[in-house]
């Protein structure tokens, strides 16, 4: 039965997360929530320079002070495995600090007053280097160098060495697509630097024996990752690290990789104790994150019938002290909304003084997007057409050749665009100083690794056992699943995210892949089990097993000795399990292919007062393919905080870094992410085109909803205000200087 | 560091501790009293996840000393369900899906119970104005809102 | 022979071409047969791609078929938030 006709009894409906009381009433734990026994606390010292050579520590008086067990410092750090010096270079600065809170020595102590103590007994002397945080600053042949020696084949001439990788996409030839235009729009945009803003900071507890054998409590969006990470650094075998996930409290991307839980393991060791660290949220702004800040260059030609004859995008994206791809993934969706003959992209990586960046929710592609989008918005202007149309003129659909190079299977685009032109938003009315913005964003969504084990336990209820730590609701919506192949009510399904000792490897919680590849996995280890249940009483009914069937939660015979057996549910047959063979379980490994494009469709209403340049947002509407939502909530959720990073990102939220190179917003004052009253209803709506590589339709649904709203912001603000925004975040005085402006 | 000894009332139970002088309230829940359903999200009191009631007054118990509670009353998320039974607003929040990590929902639902004591009825925005100093990262603030009003004319139908 | 789609920046690691035609029947036999032919890409193929076969991004998997008729595109490696 194809996902579009099958009815579902338990997909769909509004069920509640089993995870749900715990956290509400302060019982569920996360990373700071755990201790153990004579647990000493941890505690780093970072670089106050943004660029310098470390001529010597001293760690003779901190070593001194009474309760302080361990000092380390990168000595204390073996030669990590190969692929992992980076990682273990952001961890624990080597001979230079690469940037303003790069970790230099770490302290554990037995209380967290004694730590704070000890780091600053440490003597660290620095010989400041010269620096470089901005991304057009650093691309200047004359430009401080971070790292001398990256620089890869193909990156053009004419550059510093922190240019380091060049990547390029698209098809066509441009140069004949913009002589085909009635219109040619050039423009270059800028967007600062984010963080995920994750409200709980970074938190590790670990502890390792005389056996170098270890275990490690931690908030992670994946615990396999952080146990690879860990032993790549700390040169161990991953099989002598255990590791078990805290509830998280919020990740977004940021929570996919390591930065003081190898320290953690290091102090561990050197003190003989359970160690526990939990960051700041100054050290998380500084040392942890962020997102690129960027540069684009853009050119897009349009005919007057609103067709778009070619698209050029130039990105220079600035990831941080370290080599980084995060520009490829900005250069392959930025046009992948349109079906276009002519499109070429290029990318180039560059590197700062400023912390590595990680990935944050569907990593590279905003900006791209906005800048794209922001150049198509304007040339509508520009021509006098409408932005609906134009955008369902030129959409891509199912066989259309992506602007990244493969063809695309169906996907929702297109019905996203009318859902979105139907809308009452699209058409209310507008008041003075009000505009209205759309734009439409791709992200690839992705598979990956992963296992799965699912168990029938004694008196018939069914234990899922995954990997994947739970951000959204995906325990959920992953008994949901199981609960709909099995037949059996939702409540008769616990799903337990269990630790690196006791399942096969799995990717993070990241590329929008845990609904789809997890959920993947648990039905094919459902139907594992229906199997094995099938063979059984074919056994002992003494008939052939294609007669027997499972269905709507039973076992039912459907041979022509027909009536002669009663149909078994899963608890009767869980009954006799042992009676015939053991146990009963399913299993599934595999490297999850085959998760769908997504693409959503955002539209936004602004407010500018004149007399500030201040924006507040009226109404906003996000319209997404979710192939097929399992627990719409928890798709909701996904679109309506995802919108809300993104027009944080659009309005109030940067990276300021001055002259010295240091970060002077290190606090959630002054890093502003959006609060309740700056905001209006978040409007959902969900459309759903079923991706076929999934049983039930599912499509990835959590990194998209941030990829349109930098440019729906935009495009609002520029209507309203009557100036074109190109720099992000439109702060009020930007804004107004914009409009000040002849 | 000098310790000083404490006598005070948590979620209505009479509780004695001895804290150093320059420990915060937060501190002294979390690491000596064992309640960590209070989270720590800036220790600057800019995110509100650490949200409690001091005598019936909301704070940021990261800025309040834990020798401030002497002779006072906190109300912490521990003490929100009347043992098996939930709040109204914390049934509101589980059906309208007004979590998704859950590291902000202790201090939200703190900040909320406060908003519905003062005011039963709160407006959409009055609701938006009390929580701005509660930060969600996940949700946007959408299905909080409406779980928070929600739960609010449930109250006040229990009154009526 | 499947039609491997190259793009622009590395083409100067194909020799120019902008598609090149190989015998292969499975992902691993491209990856492996691309470095032979054009040693040149052999970096950034260790280095880790993903390959778009059919309009399905692959990562890993090695023997997911290439039928003469794929369509086949060599990309950077995807990755997520």
């Amino acid at each position: 039965m194809s996902a579009q006709t099958k009815q579902f009894k338990v997909i769909g409906q509004r069920l509640q997360r089993p995870d749900g009381i715990d956290k509400v009433t302060g019982r569920a734990r996360y990373g700071a929530d755990i201790d153990a026994a004579g647990m000493l606390h941890g505690k780093i010292l970072r670089s106050p320079h943004a660029h310098a050579r470390i001529l010597s520590i001293d760690t003779s008086a901190a070593e001194q002070l009474n309760g302080v067990m361990a000092v380390i410092t990168r000595a204390d750090f073996p030669t990590p495995h190969k692929g992992f010096e980076d990682v273990q270079d952001n961890c624990m600065a080597g001979d230079r600090v690469l940037y303003d809170g790069h970790a230099v020595a770490a302290v554990a102590a037995t209380s967290k007053h004694i730590a704070k103590q000890a780091i600053k007994l440490i003597k660290v002397q620095y010989q400041v280097l010269p620096h470089v945080t901005d991304v057009e600053q650093a691309i200047q042949p004359d430009a401080p160098v971070v790292h001398s020696g990256l620089v890869s084949r193909r990156v053009p001439k004419g550059f510093s060495e922190n240019v380091v990788r060049y990547s390029s996409f698209g098809h066509g030839d441009i140069e004949t697509g913009f002589k085909a235009a009635d219109a040619v729009l050039e423009r270059t945009y800028k967007t600062e630097a984010t963080h995920q803003g994750y409200i709980e900071p970074h938190a590790c507890m670990a502890s390792m024996g005389l056996d170098n054998r270890a275990d490690m409590w931690v908030c992670t969006q994946g615990h396999f990752w952080i146990r690879n990470m860990c032993a790549g650094v700390m040169a161990m075998e991953s099989a002598s690290l255990r590791v078990t996930a805290s509830e998280i409290g919020g990740g977004f991307g940021g929570k996919t990789t390591v930065f003081i839980e190898p320290v953690v393991l290091a102090l561990a060791k050197k003190s003989g104790r359970a160690v526990k660290m939990v960051m700041t949220r100054e050290e998380v702004l500084r040392a942890t994150g962020p997102t690129v800040s960027t540069m684009m260059h853009v050119k897009v030609g349009m005919n007057k019938a609103g067709r778009i004859t070619a698209t050029y995008a130039k990105l220079f994206y600035q990831a941080g002290a370290y080599k980084q791809a995060t520009v490829d993934f900005g250069a392959m969706p930025a046009f992948a909304p349109y079906a276009l003959e002519n499109v070429k992209t290029e990318g180039l990586d560059v590197i700062t003084n400023r912390p590595r960046t990680a990935s944050y929710r569907a990593p590279g592609a905003p900006p791209a997007c906005f800048a794209a989008e922001s150049a198509i918005d304007e040339l509508c202007q520009e021509l006098g057409l409408d932005p609906m149309e134009v955008r369902l003129i030129n959409a891509a659909k199912g066989g259309t050749k992506s602007s990244y190079g493969p063809t695309f299977e169906d996907h929702g685009l297109i019905q996203c665009l009318e859902a979105a032109k139907a809308h009452p938003h699209w058409q209310a009315p507008l008041e003075i100083n009000q505009g209205r913005g759309l734009a439409a964003g791709f992200w690839f969504n992705f598979g990956g690794e992963t296992c799965v084990s699912v168990f029938l336990n004694n008196d018939g209820s069914v234990t899922v056992t995954e990997g994947n730590p739970d951000i959204g609701g995906s325990r959920a919506s992953i008994s949901m699943m199981v609960a709909e192949e099995l037949g059996i009510p939702y409540e008769q399904v616990r799903t337990t995210v269990t630790d690196t000792g006791s399942l096969g490897p799995n990717e993070p919680t990241h590329g929008s892949r845990v609904t789809f590849a997890v959920g993947l996995a648990a039905i094919k280890s459902a139907r594992a089990i229906i199997d094995e249940i099938r063979a059984r009483l074919a056994r002992m009914w003494e008939v052939d097993v294609t007669d027997v069937v499972w269905q709507d939660g039973a076992a039912h015979y459907t041979g022509n000795k027909a009536g002669t057996f009663e149909p078994l549910d899963l608890r009767q047959v869980a009954d006799i399990a042992n009676n015939l063979g053991g146990p009963i379980a399913g299993h599934h490994e595999a490297n999850a292919e085959g998760a769908g494009v997504s693409f959503g469709v955002h539209i936004a209403d602004t407010e500018v007062d004149p007399e500030t340049g201040f924006t507040s947002v009226k109404r906003y509407t996000v319209i997404q393919d979710a192939g097929k939502a399992i627990q719409p909530d928890y798709v909701e959720g996904q679109l309506q905080g995802g919108a809300v990073q993104g027009i944080g990102w659009a309005l109030n939220e940067e990276y300021v870094y001055g002259e010295d190179g240091c970060l002077q917003n290190t606090g959630f004052l002054d890093y502003r992410i959006p609060v309740a009253s700056d905001l209006p209803m978040i409007d959902t709506v969900i459309v759903e085109v079923p991706n076929p590589g999934h049983p039930f339709g599912v499509r990835g649904v959590g990194e998209t909803p941030i990829v349109p709203p930098l440019a729906a912001i935009a495009n609002a603000v520029s209507r309203a205000c009557g100036k074109r925004q190109v720099d992000l975040p439109m702060s009020p005085p930007k804004v107004l200087a914009s409009m000040q402006k002849a | 560091m000098s310790h000083s000894h404490v006598s005070t009332t948590i979620n209505g139970q009479a509780v004695q501790y001895a804290c150093p002088t320059d420990a915060s309230l937060l501190e002294v829940l979390r690491d000596q009293l064992g309640m960590t359903g209070t989270k720590e999200g800036c220790g600057s009191g800019d995110c509100g996840a650490c949200s409690v009631s001091l005598d019936g007054r909301l704070v940021c118990s990261c800025l309040v000393l834990g020798v401030e509670a002497q002779g006072r009353t906190v109300d912490t998320i521990e003490g929100m369900a009347d043992k098996n039974k939930l709040h109204t607003l914390q049934t509101k929040f589980l059906e309208h899906a007004a979590l998704q990590c859950g590291i902000c929902t202790p201090g939200v639902l703190v900040a909320a119970r406060s908003l519905l004591e003062k005011n039963p009825d709160p407006t959409e925005q009055e609701v938006r104005y009390w929580l701005a100093g509660n930060l969600c990262r996940c949700t946007g603030y959408d299905k909080i809102i409406r779980a928070v009003l929600e739960a609010a004319k449930a109250m006040r139908e229990e009154q009526a | 022979m499947a039609k491997i789609q190259i793009f622009g920046s590395l083409r100067d690691l194909f020799s120019g071409h902008d598609v090149v035609e190989l015998d292969v029947s499975n992902l691993r036999q491209l990856l492996i047969k691309l470095p032979q032919l054009y040693p040149e890409c052999a970096p950034e193929i260790a280095e880790g791609v993903s390959v778009s076969i059919d309009g399905k991004i692959i990562n890993d998997a090695w023997f997911t078929p290439i039928r003469p008729d794929s369509e086949v595109v060599v990309l950077p490696r995807i990755v997520g938030g």
